[in-house]
């Protein structure tokens, strides 16, 4: 009976699309006349299905003027005053973006004298108005990493990309420090005997496996090639504490040759059968994407977009980034990675979107297995 | 004759949710809105409130394909505010002021009435949608609102095939039909 009556919304709904053929079409159309439950059903089906398009577009309606407001308002396009939170450090920071990066220049000498002046006169006294001028000055330094980064970057560019191998495997991964320990999912190393990484510029580099947990279906990696320079800092920070529901979320990772978008929202704080290390996940992606990072609004890492397959359908889960302190605590008890240390600043918060991928994107890789 | 012309393309812009357009309106109109509120014992959160509903009047009525431009879309925006602001007060039944017309005003009463149950009955999907739980409302959403196939669909949440995921969708189209209904005959959504 239930099988029948999906068959009949089906077609139903094909017919209310209009993607029946002419000789279809009229067989129902006669059906309808005889049968008045299907005509029923028609009628009913189109006013729902007509409600849930305007519900849609009323929807995007709304978010578009809840963006256009916010953009406005940084423009200073309309007086609307008291901006908080996220879209007062944007206009802030659009603001105050020249001057920091002239003082940027200057900043290491200013930096050094600062710290002194500090340390001897005022050794007890916790002002906050001085210590609101160290994080100025801390701010001025991250930026002037920021520009060295850059500048790795550019020469990286310059250089000629290494042959490529047949590839079975297929990922992607990003890094957690900035000398190139990366974190991907599990199944897309495990394995493979030669691993490589490869940038949104198509320059490749050899890695190989740091830690595999595939329970998790989460691998560590290392970039282990001459040709990778090592880049300053990380634009993002990794968040500590889990995220909450419906918070808007992002990916970028390579389910083809290029570096791709996706966006969605957090759907569940736990994950399958209530883990807490992990969460469920609504977003645009492909299998490529797995092993790629899931940011917030921030620019925080808030997990790892795992493809690993569960009893339970109908969920996509990520690992949650909490976890990644954790494997990265074990892996400090070998002497080789005992400096590794996850940002918990982010450079990106209250930038647009388009501004934090940008600055994102390089850290972000291919990973190939073969 | 000019300013008439660029009118109604914002007006047909605003009706393909062409988001210059909407850029455009608002700017020019919103000021205008915010001191009305402002000057009438409102917050700036409230002058946000009200201009956004009254965009979302004016975009309802450019969609229905039955509005004329008899007026600017200034006179409009700022009508529709006025009514919107004026009932707001009362609800809260604090002392209307005479609000003084500092600019030119149209009758909008229907439209807002009209704005006011599309509303009403758009909050009730909403309702309805969420309270159906996951995987249902992502579901749901990825078919009938993001125009997702099934194939798509049953390898993204992780279905064997797309059958599973049609007998699935199935069962929560059943159940947000039911709840979409029941609201419908019940004078669209008090519940």
């Amino acid at each position: 009976m239930a099988m029948d009556d999906i068959k009949i919304l089906d077609t139903v709904e094909r017919y209310i699309r209009g993607e029946m053929t002419p000789d279809e079409r009229l067989y129902f159309e006669q059906l309808r006349k005889t049968n008045p439950e299907i005509d029923q059903l028609v009628v009913e089906h189109t006013l729902f299905l007509q409600q849930m398009n305007r519900f849609e577009e009323w929807k995007k309606f709304k978010q578009t003027l809840h963006e256009t407001h916010i953009d406005l308002t940084q423009q200073r396009k309309i007086q609307s005053d008291r901006l908080r939170g996220g879209a007062k450090i944007a206009y802030l920071w659009n603001k105050y973006k020249r001057v920091t990066a002239i003082a940027a220049s200057i900043a290491g000498v200013t930096a050094i004298g600062l710290t002194i002046l500090i340390n001897l006169f005022t050794p007890q006294i916790k002002d906050p108005k001085v210590q609101e001028l160290v994080h100025r000055v801390n701010a001025v330094e991250k930026n002037q990493k920021v520009l060295d980064s850059k500048i790795n970057y550019v020469d990286k560019k310059n250089q000629q990309p290494v042959i490529s191998t047949p590839v079975r495997y297929n990922g992607t991964g990003f890094l957690i420090d900035p000398k190139g320990l990366m974190i991907t999912n599990a199944h897309v190393v495990k394995n493979s005997r030669n691993i490589f990484v490869q940038n949104n510029k198509g320059d490749q580099f050899k890695a190989f496996v740091v830690k595999l947990d595939v329970s998790r279906d989460v691998a560590i990696i290392k970039i282990d090639d001459d040709s990778f320079k090592s880049f300053t800092s990380l634009p993002y920070s990794f968040k500590k504490a889990t995220s909450d529901i419906a918070e808007p979320i992002f990916t970028l990772g390579y389910p083809r040759d290029e570096v791709v978008y996706g966006e969605g929202y957090l759907s569940a704080k736990t994950g399958y059968n209530g883990d807490t290390l992990s969460c469920q996940i609504f977003i645009a992606a492909n299998p490529g994407n797995s092993g790629g990072p899931i940011f917030n609004h921030n620019g925080e890492v808030i997990g790892i977009l795992s493809a690993k397959e569960t009893e339970a359908e109908g969920f996509v889960f990520a690992v949650q980034s909490k976890y990644i302190y954790q494997v990265l605590d074990e892996l400090k008890k070998s002497s080789l990675y005992q400096n590794v240390k996850l940002s918990n600043r982010s450079s990106l918060s209250g930038l647009d979107k388009v501004q934090q991928v940008k600055k994102i994107q390089d850290f972000v890789f291919m990973v190939k297995g073969d | 004759m000019k300013a008439e012309r660029n009118e109604k393309v914002l007006l047909q812009g605003l009706a393909r949710s062409d988001k210059k357009a909407i850029e455009l309106i608002y700017r020019e109109n919103y000021n205008m809105v915010q001191s009305l509120i402002i000057n009438n014992s409102g917050s700036t959160d409230d002058a946000k409130d009200i201009f956004q509903e009254a965009m979302i009047v004016l975009y309802e009525k450019v969609r229905s394909g039955t509005f004329e431009l008899n007026c600017l879309i200034k006179t409009y925006v700022y009508s529709v505010s006025r009514r919107l602001w004026l009932k707001r007060l009362q609800q809260m039944n604090r002392y209307v002021p005479a609000m003084e017309n500092l600019h030119e005003t149209v009758p909008v009463d229907d439209d807002v009435e009209e704005n006011e149950r599309i509303g009403s009955e758009f909050q009730a999907m909403e309702k309805a949608i969420s309270s159906l739980g996951e995987p249902c409302k992502s579901l749901l959403e990825a078919y009938y609102l993001e125009k997702k196939s099934m194939q798509e669909i049953a390898s993204f949440f992780g279905y064997t095939n797309a059958e599973n995921a049609k007998n699935q969708k199935y069962k929560c189209l059943v159940r947000l039909k039911k709840i979409f209904f029941a609201q419908y005959k019940n004078g669209n959504g008090n519940g």
